[in-house]
C-alpha cells in the first residue's frame, strides 16, 4: 500500500515538474519581458540594468529555481492586459468556473446512472434504442453547438432562461456565489447542461456497458439461482460492481469538466477562469496562459491522484496485487 | 482479369457483408463520402466565390433561405451579414475543415508512428523519455494543449504572420495533441513484432535498424493505427471547429464551418437562425458519420467479435 502510494506521488510530482518546466519555458523566453518594457530611447546600460533586475542574468536553472518559488509562495506575475497581479485575476474568477464544473458534474451523475441502469437492464426495450442513439449524436455535437442550440431554443425562442452571464451573485468571503439567487440559479441552467451532457452521454454508456458485462457473470447468475428479488440482484450485486470504473471515468472527467468550461464559459459569458484563460491567448497575454496551465496542472494530478487512490480502496482485488495497476484511457 | 478477382474477392470479404448487413454504416459512409466529393468540387459546384469580396453584395445581406416567404433561389440556404450565400460558405468551409483534419491526423500519424517505432524498437531512455511524455500530455484534454500551442505562436509571431500561418499553426497544433495515441498503439505492437523471427533474421544479415523499422516491422503495425486515424479524423475536425469557434482558429476571411459558426453566433439575438443552423448541421453530420464508420471499422475488424 504504501509503495503503491509513494510510487504515484512520486509520478504526480514529476507530471507537475515538467509542466512547471514548460510553463517556465514559455514564460520566460516566450515575448521577452524586457523588450516589452524598454522605450525607444532607452540606453543598453539600462537593457542591462532591467535584465539584473529581473534576474534573467543569471543562470537558467537558478532562474528556475526562483521561478518555482515564486509560484509556490503565490506570486504569478502581472498580467501583460489588464496589469494585475494573475494570482487575484484567477482567484476572482475561480468560484465562476468551479460553480459551474460542480452543477454540470451534478446533473451529469444524476441522469447518467438511472439511465445507464435503464439501458443496461432492458437492452431491446425501444426506450434503450432511442436513448443509445441518441446518446451517439449528442456524442458527435461539439459543445459550442449544443450551448448555441440551447441558447436558440431556450432564450431565443421560448425566452425562457437568461442566456449570458451569472445572474446576480452574492459574495461571501473571498468567494462570489450565484447560488444564494434565483436569477443565478436560472443563469446556470443552460451552461451547466451544455457542459454537462457530453458528460452524461459518456457516464451512461459506460454505466451500460459495465452493466451489460456483469449481468453476464457467475455470480449474478448464482444469485438469481439462490432465488434473490430482481431489485437485490440488479442493484445490490449488479451496480454495486459497475461503479469501480464508473468512478474512474467521472473522477477523470471533472479536469474535462474544467477544461471544457473554456468552450463553454465563451458560449455564455460566463465569468469564469475558462474566459480570462481564452482573452489571454487572443492577446498572447503570457503570465496569465502559464498560471492557467500550472494551475490546470495541479487539479488534474490532484484529481488523478485521487481516483488512483479511491480506486485501490474500492477493489480489493487490486490490493492482493502488487505493483500498480494499468490504468484505461 | 486480376483486377476483376480481386473485386470479386472484396465482395465476398467479411468486411463487405458487415458493411452491407449495417443500414448506419452505409447511410454514414455515403453522408462522408458525399461530403467529401463535396469539399473538392466546391469550387466548381458553388453558386458563388465566397471569398471573394468583390462578388460580395451587400444589398443581399440576410436573405433567409429560399423556402421562407422572402427566400429566393438565388441563395438557397440564406445569406449572412455581408451577403455571402451560406450554400457556397459551407461547402468552402467544409473544404477548409476536411482539409485542416486530414493533414492535422496525418502528421499526428508520423509522429506518433516514428516515435512509437523508436520507443518500440530501441528501448532504454529513447523509450522512457518518450512513454512519460506521452503519460504526461495525456494527463491534459487535447484541446487545452491545442489552445496553449496556438496561444503560444501567436506570442513568438507577429499578428500578421500569424495570421498567414493560421492553417499551419492550427494543424500543428492539433497534430501535436493526437500523437499519444498512435504512439502507444505502435510501441505496444512493435514491442510484440520485435521479437518475432523475421526481426531477428533482418537483423542478422545486418539490415539498418531504421530500415528494419520501417519496410519490416511497420507494415507489421499499421493496422490498428488507421482504425485510430478514422476516429481520429471526426476529433480533428471537432477541435478545429471547436478553435475556429473560440477564434482562435481559421482567420474569417477564408472561414471553416467552425468560423462561421462563430460568425452566425453573432447573429443568434436578431432572428437569423440560418447563419448559424446550417454549418452547425453540416459540421454534425460529418463528425457522427466519420464516428460512425470508424466504430465500424473497430468492430469489423476485431476478429474478437466475429
Amino acid at each position: 500500500m504504501i509503495a503503491y502510494v509513494v510510487e504515484r506521488l512520486f509520478q504526480s510530482l514529476l507530471v507537475l515538474v515538467t509542466v512547471a518546466l514548460v510553463s517556465f519555458a514559455v514564460f520566460q523566453y516566450v515575448g521577452d519581458p524586457v523588450q516589452q518594457m524598454i522605450g525607444q530611447d532607452t540606453s543598453p546600460e539600462d537593457v542591462q540594468r532591467m535584465r539584473a533586475n529581473l534576474g534573467l542574468d543569471q543562470p537558467v536553472m537558478l532562474q528556475f529555481a526562483r521561478f518555482l518559488g515564486n509560484v509556490v509562495t503565490g506570486n504569478f506575475g502581472v498580467s501583460l492586459r489588464t496589469v494585475k497581479p494573475v494570482g487575484e485575476l484567477l482567484a476572482e474568477r475561480l468560484p465562476a468556473t468551479l460553480e459551474l464544473a460542480g452543477m454540470a458534474g451534478l446533473f451529469a451523475l444524476v441522469f447518467a446512472i438511472p439511465l445507464g441502469v435503464l439501458t443496461g437492464l432492458r437492452p431491446r426495450h425501444w426506450l434503450s434504442r432511442a436513448l443509445m442513439a441518441v446518446s451517439l449524436v449528442g456524442i458527435s455535437l461539439p459543445t459550442f453547438l449544443i450551448g448555441i442550440l440551447l441558447i436558440l431554443l431556450f432564450g431565443v425562442v421560448l425566452k425562457w432562461l437568461p442566456t449570458f452571464g451569472r445572474g446576480d451573485v452574492v459574495q461571501i468571503g473571498f468567494w462570489s456565489t450565484g447560488l444564494l439567487t434565483i436569477s443565478g440559479w436560472k443563469s446556470i441552467i443552460l451552461p451547466a447542461i451544455t457542459l454537462g451532457l457530453f458528460q452524461l452521454t459518456l457516464t451512461m454508456r459506460l454505466v451500460r456497458a459495465e452493466m451489460l458485462e456483469v449481468l453476464r457473470t457467475d455470480y449474478i447468475k448464482f444469485a438469481r439461482a439462490r432465488g434473490l428479488t430482481n431489485r437485490a440482484v440488479n442493484f445490490g450485486h449488479a451496480l454495486k460492481n459497475t461503479l469501480i470504473p464508473v468512478i474512474t471515468i467521472m473522477g477523470l472527467q471533472i479536469g474535462g469538466l474544467i477544461a471544457f468550461s473554456i468552450i463553454t464559459e465563451t458560449v455564455f459569458q460566463w465569468p469564469g477562469m475558462g474566459l480570462l484563460f481564452l482573452q489571454a491567448i487572443q492577446f498572447a497575454d503570457i503570465p496569465v496562459m502559464s498560471t492557467y496551465l500550472l494551475l490546470i496542472a495541479l487539479f488534474f494530478v490532484g484529481i488523478n491522484l485521487a481516483v488512483d487512490l479511491l480506486y485501490y480502496l474500492v477493489d480489493p482485488r487490486l490490493r492482493a496485487d502488487r505493483g500498480a495497476p494499468e490504468r484505461g484511457l | 482479369m486480376a483486377a476483376a478477382g480481386m473485386l470479386a474477392r472484396a465482395l465476398d470479404s467479411d468486411i463487405w457483408h458487415s458493411f452491407r448487413s449495417s443500414p448506419a454504416t452505409m447511410a454514414a459512409a455515403l453522408t462522408a463520402t458525399g461530403m467529401i466529393l463535396a469539399a473538392i468540387l466546391a469550387p466548381w459546384i458553388a453558386p458563388q466565390n465566397p471569398w471573394d469580396p468583390g462578388a460580395l453584395q451587400l444589398i443581399d445581406a440576410f436573405n433567409p433561405p429560399v423556402w421562407s416567404s422572402e427566400g429566393s433561389w438565388q441563395f438557397v440556404l440564406g445569406t449572412d451579414d455581408q451577403g455571402r450565400d451560406m450554400l457556397s460558405a459551407i461547402l468552402y468551409g467544409l473544404r477548409v475543415s476536411l482539409t485542416v483534419g486530414v493533414f492535422a491526423v496525418l502528421f499526428a500519424m508520423v509522429v506518433g508512428i516514428a516515435v512509437g517505432l523508436i520507443a518500440g524498437y530501441a528501448g532504454g531512455w529513447a523509450e522512457i523519455v518518450i512513454m512519460r511524455l506521452a503519460d504526461v500530455q495525456l494527463t491534459f484534454p487535447t484541446i487545452l494543449i491545442a489552445l496553449m500551442i496556438d496561444g503560444v505562436t501567436r506570442a513568438l509571431l507577429p499578428p500578421d504572420v500569424h495570421a498567414r500561418l493560421a492553417l499551419f499553426v492550427l494543424v500543428f497544433a492539433i497534430g501535436i495533441s493526437n500523437w499519444v495515441q498512435y504512439a502507444r498503439t505502435v510501441r505496444a505492437s512493435t514491442l510484440v513484432e520485435k521479437s518475432k523471427e523475421y526481426v531477428q533474421a533482418a537483423r542478422v544479415i545486418g539490415l539498418h535498424p531504421v530500415l528494419i523499422m520501417l519496410k519490416h516491422v511497420l507494415p507489421n503495425v499499421i493496422g490498428p493505427v488507421l482504425v485510430i486515424a478514422t476516429v481520429g479524423l471526426a476529433v480533428a475536425v471537432l477541435t478545429e471547429a471547436t478553435l475556429s469557434f473560440l477564434g482562435v482558429g481559421v482567420p474569417p476571411t477564408q472561414p471553416s464551418l467552425g468560423t462561421l459558426i462563430r460568425i452566425g453566433n453573432n447573429f443568434l439575438f436578431s432572428g437569423e437562425w440560418w447563419i448559424v443552423i446550417f454549418p452547425g448541421i453540416t459540421l454534425a453530420a460529418l463528425v457522427l458519420a466519420v464516428n460512425l464508420l470508424g466504430d465500424w471499422l473497430r468492430d469489423a475488424l476485431n476478429p474478437k467479435l466475429r
